[in-house]
């Protein structure tokens, strides 16, 4: 028999501190409220179908990274914390909580790869996420992720920030983008434009020039957009990734609201992967819509539309050698595979696809609220993805372009980890560099 | 409002004004408004010294250095924040409030007297500034704030202690709470949310959360004895003061008044809950299925139901018809009474019922152009653009406040002929 | 009645009667609670929950198929020949034609007792598997060998007993004992996955496709 190492400990008082406040009452009442009530057919049709073949267990990214560590398979990690659950009836200990939770948050990335490796197709992450709804009601949540949910909740975005930073960012960066594009004015509350776009927190927050080139971008294509000055502006959610499903609601509930009342006839998102599943589907399937109540458009979808009907023109293309991260929640999400291809296609001349691709991706191992868990989880995210290293060295370029946030960020922390010599772009970056500004718009 | 009684419901039209004409005295001109008795036409104008607001054409003298939230009160004045010098503050009909700011923003309007506020960063935090009266003290931050029917009063969500950046614990022991005038609540929660000020301004209610799992409405910062697993924002019941809000229990949503159940059943979802002006019908937007959208009315749902979305609920004058728009696969129309209008459009607007109940107007959108339709039927020109209807105080008039050509009309339309 | 009639007879009936009525038992109960799962209804789509069971029905349809190519080869001999065997066995139809005067083809006793054998031969692969790959050992109970004990046993029997090898009306016995507990397993057990399979992949097949518009294979 194989022996594999233990989980080295790791410090997180937002598991340490919590589990010594749990009582055995809680966790047992907590626990059957979730699996009884909360859940119905799908949780135990998975349970009691699950065959034990351990076929999933190739499928995952942090099983592959560790030589086929089993404790890494996905299979393993539902063993370890929902059947124990269910097998004990609730009768589990705070110490146990503080394992479920760990491999729960910090373990899978929720990506649903391994649902295309199980022959019955059972929701793994599905059973994950189950979990982490229990950890979230006993309020045991990595320290990180769980400020991060707070700031949703006070702030309605993810990053605390303050209403007037968050039009002063707009401001600024339309002052930046008037300086290069005539007419290049971010429209606040429109109402009656044809799309309202919206961003993730951390952009104003870290990465501004984002949306000044979003700003370009809808500028050059002559299109009608309005961006909310006022809460609904965040389309992101880590409240869905920590199991708290009723922030996760009230955030989606505020971005649909603003699109509702500026009359806009599409939401157009910026380049992130998780803000597309929040705002796609578990936000409105909470609410009680089967799709959302005003269209919405991933970026990349909308770069597509835009190159494809020659909106935008491709003047020059982007020379370095450059490859792709499929963000799952894209590409497993909404099938956005071909269409990231084509627009790759259109502005780079030598760019390198990878191996395994399109909906058979690796997750970026930063999703699924993951990177949102901290520094002291970062080693167990980049020793979880070995493979996604040895996919890009394989490539051998020099640049990678990643339409999702926490993929950008993930990536750059494996890029330096595994010392790719690599650098990591937006789409976006990509695109202002290789459109033709027509004449009359030039300052 | 504005008297709409002193409006000019003269039946005709009239050329307000000429954009193009603007255009030639300014090299940029946008963010055009109009103001409710469609007399005038705002807009944000660059001219050689800066940018500044315009109205039918004139300029107001001072020029900035940023100008935005352009919007017209509901007596008719040209509101807008601007900066100059890094310092903002708030500009009414050109005339610019004393106290300036390190940031300004979230213009509101309340209130017959045509009250006017905006929230404000100073040197010593967060406030609000109501008709140019700055809130004593500076908060650490503020989110969401609501003013009274009357305009008098404003409530706001602010923080009132200190958070160190990831201090999960210090978190849930609370450090939000309401300000009224200023004044905050002598409680905090974890969050509040969804402020609403009761019909005489007197008493205010919100969201709050509890713990981390448990919410509840309080009302001038004392919690319902009750709590739930989630709750939508609260609303005044006109004449009892009696407080409703949504609120979910295991069986769904519920509306809950006071905390006891005011329907006797639940809904998938509910939320906005609205009441007839007189205040004796209630009605809130549900799905009684999941996927499905429609209005319920004293806890009655229409029998039909919409896809995509309901907003927008307006009960008639006289409290027995109730409006909404509707939205089923991606198209857009009004639902009266439980019935939608045969034709869709691209986009409507709010609906508004004539005084006697008897029609509904809205305005609607069709491959980008605009028009007037009632009861279901289109009944006006396309236009370019076209600002909330009005009806008169008779009922027998409408404004029609309509952009064609660049060129700004204001018309004033019986109702019969159309 | 001795011993051989009553397996023969009330208990074979019963094994029948448990079976049916337990596969339709855990079949409805599970469609009534789909629906407090609120999206599983609204999401199952015909075409794409077929054409994700297409995929997965075939031998190397999927790309995990043809990752593990050994596995998938012996888990389609397996579960052909566990199902097809029974069916098509002389004997049994003569059991039927006795009983019922039911009749349908069947295959030559050659290939039945090679199928049987491949059954065997299957299950001990997927217990050695269970014992060897770690991966699959970490995830194995005591109830999955019972499993696999339950499904060979009635094979085995009815190999031995066909080749007359050991006394054959005790054989005999055991082999409808142990098709009966077999029979009673299924619904009763993880051997249900023989039904909830197709709900399972439908589903999956609809939220990939309908919803999502990727594939799940
Ligand atoms: C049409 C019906 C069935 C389908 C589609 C099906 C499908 C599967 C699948 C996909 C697996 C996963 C592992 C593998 O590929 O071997 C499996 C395993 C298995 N099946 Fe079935 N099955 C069916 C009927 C049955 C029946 C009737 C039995 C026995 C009564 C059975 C016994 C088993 C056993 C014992 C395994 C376990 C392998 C192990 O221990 O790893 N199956 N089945
Ligand atoms: S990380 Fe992805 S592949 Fe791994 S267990 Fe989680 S959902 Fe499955
Ligand atoms: S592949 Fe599916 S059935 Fe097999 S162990 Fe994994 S989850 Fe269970």
């Amino acid at each position: 028999m194989a022996t594999f190492p233990e989980r080295e400990p790791v410090e997180d008082i937002g598991l340490d501190e919590t589990i010594k406040k749990l009582t055995p009452e809680r966790i047992e009442k907590t626990i059957l409220k979730v699996l009884n009530e909360e859940s119905a057919a799908r949780l135990k049709v998975y349970v009691n179908t699950c065959v034990h073949c351990g076929l999933c267990s190739n499928a995952c990214h942090f099983y592959n990274s560790h030589d086929g560590d089993v404790k890494y398979a996905p299979v393993s990690k539902v063993k370890d914390t929902l059947w124990e659950m269910i097998r004990k009836k609730g009768r589990v200990d705070g110490e146990f909580i503080r394992k479920a939770s760990r491999i729960a948050f910090t373990e899978c990335n929720v990506c649903r790869r391994c649902s295309m490796y199980c022959p019955f197709g059972i929701d793994l992450a599905y059973l994950i996420l189950t979990v982490r709804r229990i950890c979230h009601l006993l309020g045991v949540v990595p320290q990180y992720l769980q400020d991060t949910v707070n700031s949703h909740a006070a702030t309605l975005n993810q990053m605390w920030v303050k209403p007037d930073e968050w039009i002063d960012t707009l401001q600024w960066q339309e002052e930046e983008q008037l300086d290069e594009v005539v007419g290049a004015r971010i429209p606040l509350d429109r109402e009656g434009a044809e799309i309202m776009y919206s961003v993730i927190g951390p952009e104003p927050k870290f990465l501004p020039q984002l949306i000044g080139h979003m700003d370009q971008i809808m500028t050059v294509a002559g299109m009608s957009w309005t961006v909310p000055s006022l809460d609904g502006w965040d389309n992101s959610n880590m409240a869905m990734y920590s199991g708290d499903f009723e922030i996760m609601a009230r955030v989606e509930r505020k971005h649909y609201d603003k699109a509702l009342e500026l009359k806009v006839k599409k939401i157009v998102m910026g380049e992130c992967g998780h803000a597309f599943r929040g705002a796609a589907y578990d936000g409105p399937k909470w609410l009680g819509w089967l799709r959302p109540p005003v269209p919405l458009i991933h970026a990349v979808e909308f770069y597509y539309d835009l190159i494809h009907s020659g909106r935008l023109k491709i003047v020059k293309k982007y020379e370095e050698p450059i490859t792709l991260q499929d963000p799952c929640n894209i590409v497993r999400g909404k099938g956005l595979g071909n269409k990231l291809r084509y627009i790759m296609n259109a502005t780079c001349s030598d760019f390198r696809d990878v191996e395994p691709r399109f909906e058979h991706n690796y997750c970026c191992c930063a999703g699924g609220g993951v990177i949102n868990c901290g520094p002291p989880w970062k080693t167990t995210r980049v020793n979880g993805n070995r493979v996604k290293a040895e996919q890009f060295r394989a490539t051998e370029a020099k640049v990678i372009v990643t339409p999702c946030h926490n993929c950008h960020s993930g990536i750059e922390d494996i890029v330096s980890n595994y010392k790719l010599d690599m650098h990591v772009k937006f789409f976006c970056e990509i695109l202002v560099e290789c459109i033709e500004i027509p004449e009359s718009l030039k300052v | 409002m504005g008297e709409q009684q002193n409006w000019d419901w003269e039946v005709g039209e009239r050329l307000v004004t000429d954009l193009a004409e603007w255009k030639k005295a300014f090299s940029d001109v946008y963010d055009e408004v109009v103001s409710p008795d469609g007399e005038k036409m705002g807009a944000i104008v660059k001219g050689e010294e800066g940018l500044t607001c315009c109205v039918n054409g004139s300029a107001w003298e001072q020029t900035y250095e940023k100008v935005y939230s352009v919007k017209f009160s509901p007596d008719n004045r040209l509101t807008a924040i601007t900066m100059a010098d890094d310092e903002w503050t708030t500009v009414v009909d050109g005339a610019p409030w004393e106290q300036t700011y390190e940031y300004v923003w979230n213009l509101r309007f309340a209130g017959r007297g045509g009250a006017i506020a905006v929230q404000t960063k100073g040197d010593d935090g967060y406030g609000i500034c109501l008709d140019g009266k700055a809130w004593e003290a500076g908060f650490l931050q503020i989110r969401d704030y609501v003013l009274s029917p009357d305009g008098r009063r404003a409530a706001c969500s602010v923080q009132t202690k200190e958070l160190a950046e990831g201090d999960i614990f210090g978190f849930l022991e609370g450090g939000w709470s309401v300000a009224v005038d200023g004044k905050p609540w002598d409680r905090n929660f974890l969050n509040v949310w969804g402020l609403a000020f009761s019909a005489d301004g007197a008493k205010v209610a919100a969201e709050v959360r509890l713990e981390s799992t448990v919410y509840s409405i309080a009302v001038d910062g004392k919690p319902w004895d009750a709590s739930y697993g989630c709750v939508w924002e609260p609303c005044f019941d006109p004449k009892n003061g009696q407080v409703l809000a949504p609120v979910k229990i295991e069986s769904g949503w519920i509306l809950a008044c006071d905390g006891k159940d005011l329907w006797g059943r639940s809904f998938g979802q509910l939320w906005r809950p609205v009441f007839s002006p007189d205040g004796s019908r209630t009605a809130a937007i549900v799905s009684p299925s999941f996927g499905r959208w429609t209005m319920a009315v004293e806890g009655q749902a229409w029998n039909a139901t919409f896809g995509d979305a309901v907003t927008d609920p307006v009960f008639s004058p006289d409290g027995r018809r109730l409006a909404a728009i509707v939205k089923d696969k991606n198209r857009w129309t009004i639902g009266v009474d439980g019935a939608a209008w045969g034709e869709t459009f691209d986009m409507v607007w709010r609906p508004v019922f004539t005084p006697n109940a008897k029609r509904v107007l809205a305005k609607v959108e069709r491959n980008g152009k605009f028009a007037l339709a009632l009861d279901g039927r289109v009944v006006s020109g396309e236009y370019d653009g076209l600002y909330d209807p009005v009806i008169g105080p008779e009922g027998d008039r409408v404004l029609v406040k309509a952009l064609d050509g660049g060129k700004f009309y204001r018309r004033v339309l019986r109702l019969g002929d159309l | 009645m001795d011993l051989y009639e009553i397996v023969r007879g009330p208990l074979a009936w019963a094994a029948l009667l448990l079976f049916v009525l337990g596969t339709a038992y855990r079949i409805v109960s599970m469609l009534i609670e789909a629906r407090r799962d609120k999206v599983v209804y609204p999401y199952l789509s015909l075409k794409y929950g077929l054409r994700s069971l297409m995929h997965w029905l075939i031998p190397f349809g999927s790309v995990n198929m043809r990752k593990r190519p050994v596995m998938t080869v012996v888990s389609f001999a397996f579960h052909i020949c566990l199902l097809v065997t029974p069916v098509f066995l002389l004997a049994h139809i003569i059991l039927w034609d006795e009983s019922w005067g039911l009749q349908w083809w069947s295959l030559p006793e050659a290939v039945t007792d090679v199928m049987s054998v491949l059954v065997v031969g299957a299950c001990a692969f997927f217990l050695i598997r269970r014992i060897v790959a770690p991966e699959v050992q970490n995830v194995t109970f005591l109830s999955d060998y019972v499993l696999l004990a339950v499904v060979v046993l009635p094979f085995l029997t009815g190999f031995l007993a066909y080749h007359q090898l050991g006394p054959y009306r005790p054989m005999l016995i055991l082999h409808i004992l142990a098709g009966e507990i077999m029979l009673v397993a299924i619904p009763f057990s993880r051997l249900s996955h023989m039904f909830f399979f197709f709900f399972t992949r439908a589903y999956m097949g609809s939220e990939f496709g309908k919803v999502r518009n990727a594939r799940d294979w």
